[in-house]
């Protein structure tokens, strides 16, 4: 059974500190389990057990305060036949809460050691996350004032298959962590110890003390039934090798000639719902398949289902640069909640402007061109109304033409959309202008 | 050639899959979310791993892990949680990390306003981590560059083993353009340098004479490897030897400005006669360019830095040097401006800014430079 320590490094912890005795069970478990030092990554947190690493022959990762189940995860999933170990304090355990929790969560195979010793040794015994009412600390009456936290029963609320509480000193420490490594999924240790540096100078612990105050809590011994389920990483595997490849970006090729020859910039005033996006998708496609250039900003609220939506749109035959809309060309209109939100845009229309308005919202006052079209009246209902302006604006020529805004609805949309867009199309009477 | 209707994020995505990205996490945040969503749709098909962090810190440490372990890696966040990568950003400098964390920059500051753009961060991304160490920021203008410079910046990430920001803007990242990018001269793709000679002899953390920066070997295969976030020697070690020290501070700076001039990405706009160079970066270098069209009668050059960290003073001074003054224009209340008076002193400069959640647009450039 050979030993991965790294006697380069000897230990360095304070005499009697448990932390000691974990090193050597520790590498007592891997020379057990035969495991090369090649095969295991120690990750270590911050503080006296953030020491570990530096102790063993094994690949190291030391990372910032807390975070040590982050990094074991990235490696755990890029590297899944490693054997990833964590060790951290009760201190890393508390500052890395949600780290934790999501860990638990997961059940990716990592072993997580943490080592107990109710304070935070390093920076002078403060308290932590699980020092007891009673304690006497560095943090004179604060820990007084908080509940200590158990270990197991959050991890195991939490869904951690594998949870044990034992005591650093006990005997069969290197078997528990030997079977803890052992176990297919999260395995969380939470290994109480005595630091003699800092906690046990003004709390009396002895080892049987450790063990009485563990017998007076819920037992956790490993395997925890309820808890148990497939590994992450393998399950994660196993549903990526059956996802079939994503649909690459569509490609639109010039099939028209361009109806414009200049910049035509289009704002589209609509309410959530009313797939405003989505046409000022159209629009932009539409113009493509007539070789023009596009650009689409969207504006509406973060509640998607309520508030303005509002699209705007600028097609030119030359590259676009600036893409904010200063004078539209075209403004058209579906519901009066865009209307508050781009009401200047009306003043600023551009000389020989065109407004499109559902005829029965009323538009500010301009000099722009307006039409009403009546969609209700046709038959176009609210969330087609978006469409159905777009193939009044093409019937015009504005931009883009019938057949331009045909080629878009078919590249975008398969069978049964395609048929529900054209019928609106259908609805909305309208003939191809000559020369589109 | 047919063109796709694609947003500034999404050709993130897309580069960073041409780039051999093959890890990313993530938590969602306005506007950056869609990042992780298409990297959600097309990395796992294509061998990678994405995840979604139970926060930014994890999302970020997720990374680290992935890229020690020999993964391309990459993040996406906004404002707030570009805020809490803080710490990991310092450990991924400081312990040599390669990691692309792009920054979809909104209006703040704080949570700000989630769905307006700003360029409020680019003093922050390079001086918002513990240290004061260089890191390297590229800037896109549209959704070409996202794509172009997400391959750059994970070429970056790897030859230098270090944090590479890619600072864009609401405004690019949900901008939808029709791009050509099959068109694009996309550069070489450039993977780090793996150590090669006998394993015993491998240093994680070697001063090497060339470029300074230490040859990688995986946590993971048969040579162990060691990383640590403390000030360690080329051992990997925790060391307290002055010297050791001080070497590995200044290597760590001078591998980066050093060889600014390797990744100095910049388009310059030269007007005949101009007196005026203005000099931008990011969404406003295209109102910039079009505002130098509107205002003809007075010629106006424009610089457009894409790289914005390192500060690539070298081509700064060279380009200003034949102009009469400077106006800088960025989308904040005056950030970059201040590189730009440490570096030149002869001439006046004007800063024209602002941040009201909308773009600047050319008429009001074009009025700055009318004015001045
Ligand atoms: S301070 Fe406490 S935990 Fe740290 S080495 Fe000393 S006894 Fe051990």
């Amino acid at each position: 059974m050979a030993s991965l320590l790294n006697h380069s490094r000897p230990l360095v912890f304070c005499p009697g500190c448990t932390h000691e005795r974990i090193v050597r069970a520790l590498d007592n478990a891997l020379g057990q389990m035969n495991i090369n030092g090649s095969e295991v990554v120690l990750v270590s947190d911050i503080g006296c057990s953030g020491l570990f690493d530096v102790f063993f022959h094994t690949h190291a990762f030391h990372g910032l305060h807390g975070r040590a189940l982050t990094y074991a995860l990235g490696l755990k999933m890029a590297r899944p036949e490693l054997q990833v170990i964590v060790t951290m304090g009760d201190g890393g355990m508390g500052i890395g809460g949600a780290h934790f929790l999501s860990a638990c969560r997961r059940n990716a195979n990592i072993t997580l050691l943490i080592l107990n010793n109710f304070n935070f040794g390093m920076t002078g015994g403060q308290y932590s996350a699980t020092t007891p009412v009673e304690a006497i600390t560095s943090s004179r009456f604060l820990n007084k004032l908080e509940h200590p936290l158990d270990i197991c029963q959050i991890a195991d609320a939490a869904g951690a298959p594998y949870v044990m509480r034992c005591s650093g000193l006990g005997e069969d420490l290197s078997n528990n962590i030997e079977d803890a490594i052992s176990y297919d999924g999260f395995a969380v240790m939470d290994i109480w110890g005595i630091c003699p540096g800092r906690y046990s100078r003004k709390n009396a612990m002895r080892k049987s003390d450790i063990l009485d105050q563990i017998a007076k809590l819920t037992p956790y011994n490993g395997v925890i039934e309820k808890n148990e389920r497939s590994e992450y990483v393998s399950s994660y595997n196993q549903i990526c090798s059956e996802l079939s490849q994503p649909t690459p970006p569509l490609v639109v090729d010039k099939e028209h000639s361009p109806v414009i020859s200049g910049k035509k910039e289009i704002l589209i005033l609509g309410s959530a719902g009313q797939r405003i996006v989505t046409a000022g998708e159209l629009l932009c496609l539409a113009a493509m398949t007539g070789g023009m250039q596009a650009t689409q900003k969207n504006d509406y609220d973060i509640t998607v289902l309520r508030g303005p939506s509002i699209a705007e749109i600028i097609l030119w035959p030359e590259e676009i640069g600036y893409t904010g809309i200063t004078s539209p060309d075209v403004i058209v209109v579906l519901s009066e909640d865009g209307i508050p939100r781009r009401r200047q845009s009306f003043a600023q229309m551009a000389e020989g402007g065109l407004v499109i308005h559902n005829s029965r919202i009323s538009v500010p006052d301009c000099q722009a061109r307006t039409i009403a079209v009546d969609f209700a009246g046709k038959g176009v209902g609210a969330k087609d109304q978006a469409l159905g302006a777009l193939a009044f604006l093409a019937s015009l020529n504005e931009g883009i033409s019938l057949a331009m805004l045909n080629s878009a609805l078919e590249k975008k949309f398969t069978s049964t959309h395609l048929a529900t867009a054209q019928q609106t199309l259908a609805k909305m009477q309208l003939v191809e202008q000559p020369g589109a | 050639m047919g063109r796709t209707l694609m947003d500034g994020n999404e050709a993130i995505a897309h580069g960073a899959i041409r780039a051999g990205c093959r890890f990313f996490a993530g938590y969602p945040i306005t506007p950056a979310t869609s990042i992780l969503a298409k990297m959600l749709e097309l990395l796992p098909p294509a061998g990678g791993c994405c995840l979604q962090g139970e926060d930014e810190i994890g999302s970020i440490g997720y990374c680290l892990g992935a890229s020690m372990a020999g993964r391309k890696a990459m993040t996406a966040t906004s404002g707030p949680g570009l805020s809490l990568y803080s710490e990991q950003i310092s450990f991924a400098v400081g312990s040599e990390i390669p990691l692309v964390i792009v920054n979809v920059q909104r209006l703040g500051p704080s949570t700000g306003s989630a769905t307006k753009g700003a360029d409020g961060d680019i003093q922050f991304m390079q001086w918002g981590n513990s240290g004061g160490l260089p890191v390297v920021v590229i800037v896109p203008t549209d959704t070409r560059d996202c794509y172009f410079l997400t391959i750059a910046a994970f070429n970056l990430a790897e030859k230098y083993r270090c944090p590479v920001f890619l600072a864009s803007n609401k405004e690019i990242g949900l901008t939808r353009e029709s791009v050509d990018l099959d068109s694009l001269d996309v550069p070489e793709i450039e993977e780090r340098t793996v150590f090669t000679s006998d394993p015993e002899d491998y240093l994680p953390f070697a001063d090497r004479e060339n470029d300074g920066v230490p040859d990688f070997l995986p946590i993971g295969d048969r040579t162990l490897v060691r990383q640590t976030s403390s000030t360690h020697g080329q051992d990997g070690y925790i060391t307290t030897d002055s010297k050791e020290i001080a070497r590995q501070r200044q290597r760590l700076k001078d591998k980066l400005e050093n060889h600014v001039g390797d990744f100095t990405y910049y388009e310059y706009l030269p007007a005949d006669k101009a007196e005026t160079l203005i000099i931008t970066y990011g969404v406003t270098a295209r109102a910039a360019k079009q505002s130098t069209l509107a205002v003809a009668a007075k010629k106006t050059s424009v610089l457009v830095l894409k790289t914005l960290w390192p500060v690539p003073e070298e081509l700064i001074v060279a380009t200003a040097a034949s102009y009469k003054n400077i106006l800088v224009v960025e989308m904040n209340l005056g950030q970059y401006v201040r590189e730009i008076e440490r570096l030149i002193h002869d001439k006046p400069i004007r800063f024209y800014g602002k941040m009201d959640g909308n773009l600047i647009s050319p008429v009001e450039i074009g009025e700055v430079l009318n004015n001045g």
